[in-house]
């Protein structure tokens, strides 16, 4: 096992290929603008997604208030960029904006996490919404009108850029020990405590990285549409963010990003009738948690899927 | 000093004093038993010594040695190879107890049910890796190299148990027996110089039982193990044990070789008073 | 200290109306442990309910309190029927998120048939003002708290003295030790059902005549402060839910009075987390552990 094993390479090979057709799609006209707001949805929603999924879908931490930390990065990264109108400027305020909406999470997790399940819910959420009710106070951040006018340097190359990295990073964190310390909370908290694994510091840890993931993707959101508002970032963002995870599956990466994309693109086709798109995403919560509660990867991942089929036909070679 | 001075613990939940006043010692190497009638309180005191409860009062001494291949463990800063360091355990955070050497299994075996075995195993191991957050993100050499030895490790300990050929089974489909073997392993995957055995024969068969008995047996041998079980099964413990504590109604009864155990009226009393009752 | 008395007034009115919601939060949550989100959309319908029977129908205030409170009790027993149901026995995050998914369902169904807009209730009671020294108080305020008063009375005696009640207590301790006893379990969590959402039904009447004014998503705000209510009074609690609906009431007019009122959502959300964190039992909760 290297870095630079057979398998990295594909997966390398396999992004890049994606980045340049999509790339090839906008310069040719084919992926046209409208669709491009659709493109930077679905970059945004999946780290979104897979940010909140490392926190309630592999560390089984249920967070209502991941928009908050959205909204962190989006303000932080916004505000930066205005003063210093530059590319610098804007990779200076998504890190800013990054680490400051980590450094919330870690200030929040320390006592909230000791909460469980539903009230824990209860609480982040209340987070978020107090986060929120600041942003509409604070003077830098222009109250309920918002910021107008955030330059725009997000294009395809930074979100795919910024999308890539996310995923591949945790998904790397997932698959380390301190990933399997993570989901052995959500298997059983006392037995993983029994176990030698100090529960609060790696609960504290997923939420802190997620809370990170979740301002660069805010970044991304004030970067690429120019406009935000504390509205932007309210109780149903983060319900958004959940039924991507909960739809995609709690525990399942590729999950996430199926759901991110589907959703997205239900999003666009529906987007003058939000009422129906509303009604839609309320009646695919129900009925997944009534006949699929696992969603729809569970907690397997496509390439578990065809490394089985893969492995079936060695067998029968053998 | 023995391995393990438990002085005077004592526990109440608001007005019910569950475990009071008792006190044991452990001397390395032995295997230990404690027994007593349904309710006694003897998977509370399981619980006071790995520090899923607070002890209302009293002391949990334990004799930390550092061992020789030790390295890099933050919790034992400033100890050469081999010393003994006694530590006080009452008050600790479980997480921290297990990394002082105590490891145990669960009356209710607690495995991490929907994970492979092999990922059961090395979550146990999770708090002797030497690599941190940003080697997990970046995957630098270190990664590889300290996964590998895990790996190693886990799958060594899984030959142990027979269950090398069943590591990327879920833990929930292996079999009652090799569960409750999996437990044993995933506890001595934290490498503990003291094991408790929270009734491990629990539900066996008395074949099973006697399978049991031998690989407790063996792995004390095999690992240098000092053992304290918690039994119902009073063939087991009068077999295997060297020494037995009896509680009742959370305090201690009587303690000392199964044969007088064996022979002690208080002993006798107790458990035929839950005969009376069950009848 | 007129001020402070004015607030107070005012919010044991407002506060009056959370107990009746975080009633239905802590019937529901006592008996499947269950947030019930859906709780604060069902008072939002019942406001809509009401709106119909005053406006179209021409209805008095009692009339509409009434039909309101039986198309709630309906509307409560259905959704449990439909979406909580099939879910006994799967895990407590999947019915929450199930009880979202019922949240958002409820409150974008009304927003296709009825529209984003405010709509504003007929004048149904008086606006006759009391002078208490400098304290003012309006009929509308003695009406809901008088009313507020008398369901929770009703409430008790039902809990209390009734049949129905006793099965009530006995499913929320044990279910199985209560089904094995011959009580009918489905039918006492849909009754339970009906009543918390009955009680909803009227709090969404009378939130529409105090403030005169309701929209599609009006129950999400006092949906989750009254769900802070129940948890401030320990949940489950049916007096805990009633003390806290009063406390939060409170303690939200007295920020806004205070002049603070831009931050008054925030102190409500970090009242809440405090409770969480220093007595998540609430004020008259009982503490449970997980037995290891």
């Amino acid at each position: 096992m290297k870095a630079l094993s057979k398998k990295n390479l594909l997966i390398l090979g396999g992004l890049l290929l994606l980045y340049a057709a999509v790339l090839g799609l906008i310069i040719t006209g084919i992926i046209n603008p409208f669709y491009e707001i659709t493109l930077a949805l679905i970059c945004i929603n999946i780290i979104l997604a897979v940010s909140l999924n490392l926190v309630t879908g592999f560390t089984g931490q249920f967070s209502l208030g991941h928009a908050g930390f959205m909204s962190i990065g989006a303000y932080t990264c916004a505000i930066i960029n205005m003063q210093m109108n530059s590319m610098a400027g804007f990779l200076i305020g998504l890190f800013a904006g990054a680490v400051l909406a980590a450094l919330v999470g870690i200030l929040i997790g320390i006592p909230t996490l000791r909460l469980k399940g539903d009230y824990l819910a209860i609480a982040t959420l209340g987070m978020a919404e107090i986060i929120r009710v600041i942003f509409l106070n604070l003077e830098i951040t222009n109250g309920a009108a918002g910021l107008n006018g955030i330059p725009r340097f997000t294009n395809w190359t930074w979100l795919f850029i910024f999308t890539a990295a996310s995923v591949v990073l945790i998904n790397n964190f997932i698959r380390s020990s301190q990933g399997r310390a993570c989901i052995s909370i959500r298997e059983d908290e006392i037995a993983a405590e029994s176990m030698g694994i100090n529960t609060t510091k790696y609960k504290v840890m997923a939420f802190a990285i997620g809370a990170f993931f979740a301002g660069i993707a805010g970044a991304l959101y004030a970067s690429y549409f120019y406009f935000i508002k504390p509205g932007l970032f309210g109780f149903l963002k983060s319900i958004d963010i959940l039924v991507i995870v909960v739809l995609g599956g709690m525990g399942s990466i590729t999950g996430s990003v199926i759901a991110a994309t589907l959703l997205a693109l239900i999003t666009t086709f529906l987007q003058s009738f939000t009422e129906i798109r509303m009604i839609l995403y309320a009646v695919v919560l129900i009925v997944i948690m009534i006949f699929r509660p696992k969603g729809l990867m569970g907690t397997t991942e496509i390439t578990d899927i065809l490394r089985f089929r893969f492995g079936r036909k060695e067998e029968r070679i053998q | 000093m023995p391995l393990l001075k438990v002085e005077k613990l004592t526990k109440s939940f608001g007005g019910l004093t569950a475990v009071s006043n008792v006190s044991i010692e452990i001397e390395k190497g032995e295997l230990v038993g404690l027994i007593g009638p349904n309710g006694a309180g003897k998977t509370t005191v399981f619980n006071l010594l790995t520090g899923v409860y607070v002890p209302s009062s009293g002391s949990i001494l334990f004799e930390k040695e550092t061992p020789i291949t030790g390295q890099g463990d933050s919790s034992s800063e400033g100890s050469a190879a081999g010393e003994k360091t006694v530590i006080e355990l009452a008050g600790m955070k479980p997480y921290n107890v297990t990394k002082q050497g105590l490891a145990r299994t669960f009356q209710n075996i607690r495995l991490f049910k929907d994970l492979t075995v092999l990922d059961n195993v090395r979550i146990a191991m999770h708090h002797n890796i030497h690599y941190g957050m940003f080697t997990s993100f970046l995957r630098f050499n270190k990664f590889y190299s300290e996964e590998k030895r895990m790996l190693e490790e886990a799958e060594q300990l899984l030959k142990i148990f027979n269950l090398e050929d069943k590591k990327n089974e879920l833990a929930k489909n292996l079999p009652y027996g090799e569960q409750r073997h999996l437990e044993i392993a995933r506890a001595l995957a934290t490498k503990p110089s003291l094991l408790l055995l929270d009734e491990p024969a629990a539900g066996m068969n008395p074949k099973e039982t006697a399978a049991l008995t031998e690989l407790i047996k063996w792995v004390r041998k095999e690992f240098d193990l000092t053992i304290l079980l918690i039994e119902h099964d009073m063939s087991l413990v009068m077999k295997i044990c060297e020494r037995i504590y009896v509680l009742d109604y959370g305090m201690l009864i009587a303690s000392g070789k199964p044969e007088e155990i064996r022979s002690n009226k208080r002993v006798i009393e107790a458990y035929l008073g839950e005969e009376n009752s069950n009848a | 200290m007129d001020q402070f008395m004015q607030q107070m007034v005012n919010g044991i009115s407002l506060g009056s109306i959370y107990a009746l919601i975080a009633l239905g939060y802590t019937m529901v949550y006592g008996i499947i442990k269950l947030i019930n989100f859906a709780h604060g959309d069902v008072y939002m319908i019942g406001a809509y309910i009401g709106f119909a029977a005053t406006t179209y129908a021409q209805l008095g205030f009692l009339p509409a309190l009434l039909i309101s409170m039986a198309a709630c009790a309906v509307l409560g027993m259905t959704i449990e029927r439909i979406a909580y149901k099939p879910l006994r026995g799967s895990t407590r995050i999947a019915v929450l998120i199930t009880a979202i998914g019922v949240s958002l369902f409820l409150e974008y169904v009304m927003m296709f048939f009825v529209g984003a807009e405010v709509r504003s209730y007929p004048v149904l009671l008086s606006n006759k003002v009391f002078h208490l020294g400098n304290v003012l108080i309006n009929t509308q305020q003695i009406y809901i708290v008088v009313t507020a008063i008398a369901l929770m009375i009703l409430l008790q005696f039902i809990v209390h003295k009734t049949k129905t009640g006793k099965a009530m207590r006995a499913v929320s301790i044990d279910r199985d030790a209560a089904q094995l006893m011959g009580i009918k379990v489905d039918n006492t969590i849909s009754i339970t059902f009906a009543i918390g959402s009955a009680f909803a039904g009227a709090a969404g009447v009378l939130v529409g005549i105090y403030y005169n004014s309701i929209d599609p998503l009006m129950g999400i705000m006092p949906g989750l402060k009254a769900f802070i209510a129940a948890v401030f009074g320990g949940i489950g609690n049916i007096p805990g839910a009633m003390i806290g609906g009063m406390a939060i009431g409170i303690m939200e007019t007295l920020v806004s009075g205070y002049g603070y009122s831009l931050y008054r959502d925030a102190v409500v959300f970090a009242f809440l987390i405090l409770i969480l964190i220093l007595k998540p039992s609430g004020l008259l909760g009982k503490n449970i552990r997980e037995k290891v």
